[in-house]
């Protein structure tokens, strides 16, 4: 198994002054796996994310990418090793085309005499490549977001960590906000990005995501490691017992 | 005759009739316009169109145009420009100043566009590195401030008669001698070339460049922004810098077509571009707007005017017409979206 690895955290703690909200914590992750975090809010999940991905830096504590050890700065260092995070608010433009706000930030460009200008039709053809790729169904790459179901935008939110090759993919509670019959096609996309190779980690509330896409399970509870275990080995009671600070 | 062909022939219109409607949501406006000048002709045949008239119009909305296409970008970003018209007079005032200390006109010409360029960049770090809680304090307490260093530095009083190179941007007429024949009265108004090459440029930044987008992008959700690394406060800063340059390009004009520098120079003018912004479909909220519905918005408050003006309506009533056209024009844009949100 450790051949895999992509992503590992050894004994990262997180004080903010005198609180403690992560303590000792241990993750591994490995490639094309699908992590299940769960833990009742305030046990440390959003936090560890938060280390993931270079929002914070740990107090304590190392993080390795393929076997390597990193010191992170900022989320712009952790996309850089490869690592994308959806947020919980989907940080997309509304107003903006789907293939706008896939590559915004990054947009294609070509270059005429000493300006550079949007390469509109690259663009274009790079955003339905990618959403065919993810099997991602939508009238058209122009499309506007806020035209879009909560679904839809998930999955744009999706897309749009993945346009540039990324190796893990953080979720921070994917399906929260989305009607029940768009849960699915969020993670039927999950499913996908795991065939063509990508790490998940996904944070979430409901035990029928976590028993849907995930390999393996963790719990934390109030900052610590609780549990962990593949998910043929568990099941949704007992996961929902660790969520409560239970164990047998 | 078949069922399949019968189904694509509907099909077929369905799309017309979808590919139709973006058709009269960017175009509409246009139209509108074309049934103003319709009526105006019809009710004034013999003055309206003519060449007087038209070139008149057009000399009168290019100043305008300016500060409306600055607040434009501005209103993009969910922020707002009351300064415009105080910046418009005060690069009036340093242009006059330079021109009657005697300078070169080749440089009283940048100096109201470097003025503006000043103002709109104070305005535009005074909004993102001192923290103001929104734009409309910042730029409604640089309205105050940068009218009274106009009139602090003229002595509040008008400065007129500037060089013959600084009048032809507002004044200057382009002969049609080779249309009309030798000593023809027709002429195209150099303030009109200036409007259109200004506004393709500015069509060309907004629409074919990554600034151009973030600007959208920032006005649709300045967190996506960010979260996508985007310097958002070095975008606003460039925003107002361009809004207070655009002003002071209108100062410029401003001194060609009056050839003098007046205290009132401006005033209020920040809201009819405003108006215009608004009028032309741009939303109040950010993130949505055309330079071509800037244009439109800009035409019809000068054509409105203008034919007001022809049909000797007094200045009252026009304040009351433009303030309900901005009223109706926000409500049927309200109407067109519930339409659009129903299916």
């Amino acid at each position: 198994m450790s051949d895999n690895l992509v992503l590992e955290a050894k004994s990262v703690s997180k004080f903010f002054g005198t609180i403690t909200a992560l303590q000792n914590v241990d993750l591994h992750l490995n490639k094309g796996e699908v992590l299940g975090v769960v833990g009742d809010n305030g046990a440390g999940k959003s936090t560890l994310m938060k280390v993931l991905s270079g929002l914070y830096k740990p107090s304590e504590g190392s993080l390795f990418f393929d076997k390597e050890k990193v010191t992170l700065n900022s989320p712009r260092d952790s996309q850089n090793l490869g690592l994308e995070m959806v947020y919980q608010d989907l940080a997309l433009a509304g107003n903006l085309p789907i293939g706008d706000n896939i590559f915004l930030g990054r947009e294609p460009t070509r270059k005429v005499g000493p300006f550079n200008f949007l390469d509109h039709k690259k663009r274009k053809q790079l955003t339905e490549e990618h959403l065919a790729k993810l099997k991602i169904n939508v009238k058209s790459a122009d499309q506007k977001v806020e035209e879009l179901s909560g679904g839809q935008r998930q999955a744009v939110a999706i897309a749009r960590a993945t346009a540039f090759n990324a190796k893990i993919v953080l979720m921070d509670e994917p399906t929260a906000a989305l009607a029940v019959k768009e849960v699915g096609k969020v993670l039927d996309l999950i499913l996908n990005l795991k065939k063509l190779g990508v790490s998940v980690i996904v944070i979430s509330h409901r035990m029928d995501d976590i028993f849907t896409v995930c390999d393996r399970v963790m719990a934390l509870f109030q900052g610590t490691n609780f549990a962990e275990s593949e998910l043929k080995n568990t099941s949704r009671d007992e996961v929902i017992g660790w969520i409560m600070g239970k164990k047998d | 005759m078949d069922h399949g062909e019968k189904r694509l022939m509907d099909k077929n219109q369905e799309s017309l009739f979808v590919r139709l409607i973006p058709f009269f949501e960017r175009y509409g406006i246009l139209l509108l316009i074309l049934i103003m000048i319709a009526v105006l002709h019809l009710l004034q045949p013999d003055v309206f169109l003519s060449w007087r008239n038209v070139t008149n119009i057009f000399k009168q909305v290019s100043w305008q145009s300016m500060l409306a296409l600055g607040v434009f970008m501005v209103i993009v970003t969910a922020g707002i420009d009351l300064s415009v018209g105080s910046i418009i007079m005060l690069s009036l005032m340093g242009l006059a100043i330079a021109s009657k200390a005697g300078m070169p006109w080749y440089v009283v010409m940048l100096v109201a566009p470097a003025i503006g360029f000043l103002c709109g960049m104070f305005n535009g770090i005074g909004i993102t590195l001192l923290r103001m809680p929104h734009p409309f304090i910042m730029t409604l307490g640089t309205l105050y401030i940068f009218r009274g260093i106009g009139n602090l530095i003229s002595g509040g009083v008008p400065i007129t008669g500037f060089a013959e190179q600084i009048r032809v941007i507002g004044n200057g007429k382009i002969k049609l001698d080779v249309f009309f024949g030798e000593g023809a009265r027709e002429y195209i108004p150099t303030s009109l070339i200036l409007m259109i090459v200004i506004f393709f440029i500015f069509w060309v930044f907004l629409n074919h460049t990554r600034i151009g987008k973030w600007i959208y992008a920032i006005g649709g959700n300045p967190g996506a922004a960010r979260a996508a690394g985007i310097n958002v406060d070095r975008i606003l800063i460039v925003v107002y810098t361009l809004c207070g340059f655009l002003a002071g390009i209108g100062g410029l004009i401003l001194a060609g077509r009056t050839n003098s520098a007046y205290p009132n120079a401006g005033l209020q003018s920040e809201l009819d571009a405003i108006a215009a912004v608004i009028i032309g479909g741009a939303s109040f909220f950010g993130g949505r707007g055309t330079v071509l519905g800037v244009f439109a918005g800009v035409m019809i408050m000068g054509i409105l005017r203008n034919g007001l003006n022809l049909m000797n309506v007094s200045v009252f009533w026009q304040q009351v017409l433009i303030g309900s056209i901005i009223i109706l024009a926000v409500y049927i844009d309200v109407l067109r979206r519930q339409l659009a949100t129903r299916t």
